[in-house]
């Protein structure tokens, strides 16, 4: 039997057992998560970022979008009614890291995939005064002078591939995407196309209304205008969801 | 008698360790009101952990139990679950004191023609309260909190021009369906000169002062095939509402700030600059993301913003 007096005296058996203590608190909380499979819902839509959503989210990242905005819809009245339908586990299953954020100086972006135009877009993240008189968000107007570097992009998707979203580089792996999102989509996850694809993508839609350049402006917008927009909420009864609570 | 005098005089206890020969470390018992508020907050977590969901166990977790929501679903079906928060907006949503007043107006909304609400003065007012949060919602970014619009962005909704109609029907449709508004680039088909030429010919249109000669000449280039811009805005120059063509005999300027100045040259320089860049604005559609009703009710109140058609 231990007496407390021989831990209090015994700098290194004080350390061993603070760290057992610690862990067993950690441990309680974190590996129930690798177990709890009911609580992400089963729903069809949700799909990997292709390579110039990712580029978009990494400069999303990199400004720090994430201090002021929140990515996560709370299951509350007024947010339903302000925001849409709230976030779902399934739909940040390929974020790593998640940007449900804590903080919401400026609104939540989760569903803002698709509410405005990119030409506003493009205006607001030059100077959001433009079109909201009375924002306080910070001007970005290097996102649309500023080339996008995407010479890095193929590397980005296989750190990705190691913590579990299904980009494809093998045969086996493209025909697994095929199946679960069909093959356009699976071409869009494609490791080896990817430089292709982000041009293809940015060039098409063109973001940032400037046709003979690829910009940050274009990554950043393709991220923001997929948000929220994955999943066809009309498909499901909204009790399904509730069975994942 | 003060704490420091009862300490040294021995009232407190010590642990009983000493180091250093002299270094002791008092053993003062917790403040009563603290210990009893820790024991109500064991019991509460106890009871919290019956009542709500609470331990994860295996692949699942414990339910909670006595507080199940009966909630009636999209299907219509009616379900009963244990306590959760989804289950219990969707109840909110669909039974809530506040949900069920809004049912009642937005049902008498969804089932009323354009006429029977523009008529009726309480469901106008119902839809002005109602709209105007919608509008700050989802359309205030743009066209500005109170319609005003952006000049060379977005359209101003407050005034009387209406590039795709101002009727209600075609007000419905650029919310429902969307708008994309497209003008050619002419930086290619025309020189410096022809630029002035045409700017020239449509500033006189809405009666600014320009050099004749130059207006004839542009005349001639937007009312033949030479330029073509009689096609979309008409050979009068009052637009086509099919094509979203601006009226350009008018003193309302959405794109070009013509109004923004006085020197007739940099009128003419903001003219030329839209007619080479040409023009590309879309409006996103709204079918999918509000409800038919929404939807109505936004339609009466922008087309009342500008006063309507």
């Amino acid at each position: 039997m231990i007496k407390h007096e021989n831990i209090e005296t015994n700098a290194g058996l004080l350390i061993v057992l603070t760290l057992i203590v610690i862990s067993i608190g950690g441990l309680v909380e974190i590996v129930p998560l690798f177990y709890i499979n009911d609580t992400v819902e089963k729903v069809s839509g949700v799909r990997p970022y292709t390579p110039l959503e990712l580029r978009g989210r990494d400069i999303y990242q990199r400004e720090g979008c994430y201090l002021c905005h929140s990515q996560m819809v709370r299951p509350f009245r007024d947010e339903w009614l302000r925001y849409g339908h709230y976030s779902l586990a399934a739909e940040s299953q390929y974020d790593h890291p998640f940007q449900w954020g804590s903080k919401r100086t400026g609104p939540d972006l989760a569903r803002v995939g698709g509410k405005y135009s990119n030409a506003w877009h493009v205006a607001h993240l030059i100077n959001p005064r433009d079109v909201v008189p009375q924002s306080i968000m910070p001007n970005y107007p290097w996102l649309q002078t500023t080339d996008l570097d995407y010479s890095d992009v193929q590397a980005r998707m296989r750190a990705l591939k190691k913590t579990g979203v299904p980009y494809s580089e093998t045969q086996a792996e493209f025909d697994r995407n095929v199946a679960a999102f069909g093959p356009e989509t699976a071409n869009k996850l494609d490791i080896l196309h990817a430089e292709e694809n982000l041009m293809q993508q940015a060039l098409t839609n063109d973001y940032d209304g400037q046709r003979d350049r690829v910009t940050e402006m274009d990554a950043l917008v393709a991220y923001l205008q997929v948000l929220g927009t994955m999943v066809d909420f009309s498909k499901y009864d909204e009790g399904y969801f509730a069975e994942f609570r | 008698m003060s704490d420091k005098k009862a300490r040294s005089q021995g009232a407190v206890q010590t642990t009983g360790h000493a180091w250093d020969g002299d270094i002791q470390e008092f053993n003062n018992p917790l403040p009563t009101w603290w210990l009893w508020a820790f024991y109500a907050t064991v019991v509460f977590a106890l009871i919290y952990w019956v009542l709500y969901p609470a331990w994860p166990v295996g692949g699942s977790f414990t339910k909670g139990m006595f507080n199940d929501i009966t909630f009636v679903d999209s299907d219509g079906s009616v379900k009963t679950t244990h306590w959760n928060t989804r289950a219990l907006l969707i109840r909110d949503l669909k039974e809530g004191k506040e949900a069920r007043l809004s049912q009642e107006y937005m049902s008498k909304v969804a089932d009323a023609s354009y006429a029977q609400i523009l008529a009726d003065p309480e469901m106008m007012a119902y839809t002005r309260s109602v709209a105007k949060g919608l509008f700050g919602d989802n359309c205030a970014a743009c066209h500005g909190a109170g319609g005003q619009g952006v000049i060379g962005l977005f359209p101003n909704l407050a005034d009387d021009a209406w590039l795709w109609g101002g009727s209600i029907e075609q007000v419905h449709k650029t919310i429902a369906d969307g708008r994309y508004g497209f003008m050619p680039a002419f930086s290619d088909t025309f020189d410096a000169k022809q630029l002035r030429d045409v700017a020239s010919y449509v500033l006189s249109l809405s009666g600014n002062p320009v050099d004749g000669v130059a207006r004839a000449r542009g005349e001639k280039i937007f009312q033949t095939q030479e330029g073509g811009c009689h096609y979309c805005h008409t050979p009068a120059g009052t637009g086509l509402k099919s094509q979203g063509a601006a009226n350009l005999t008018d003193q309302i300027w959405t794109i070009a700030d013509v109004n923004g100045t006085d020197d007739p040259a940099v009128k003419l320089e903001r003219v030329e600059k839209v007619i080479s860049g040409g023009v590309q604005r879309q409006m996103p559609h709204w079918s999918e993301r509000l409800t038919p009703a929404q939807i109505k009710l936004l339609t009466v109140y922008v087309h009342e913003l500008g006063g309507g058609q």
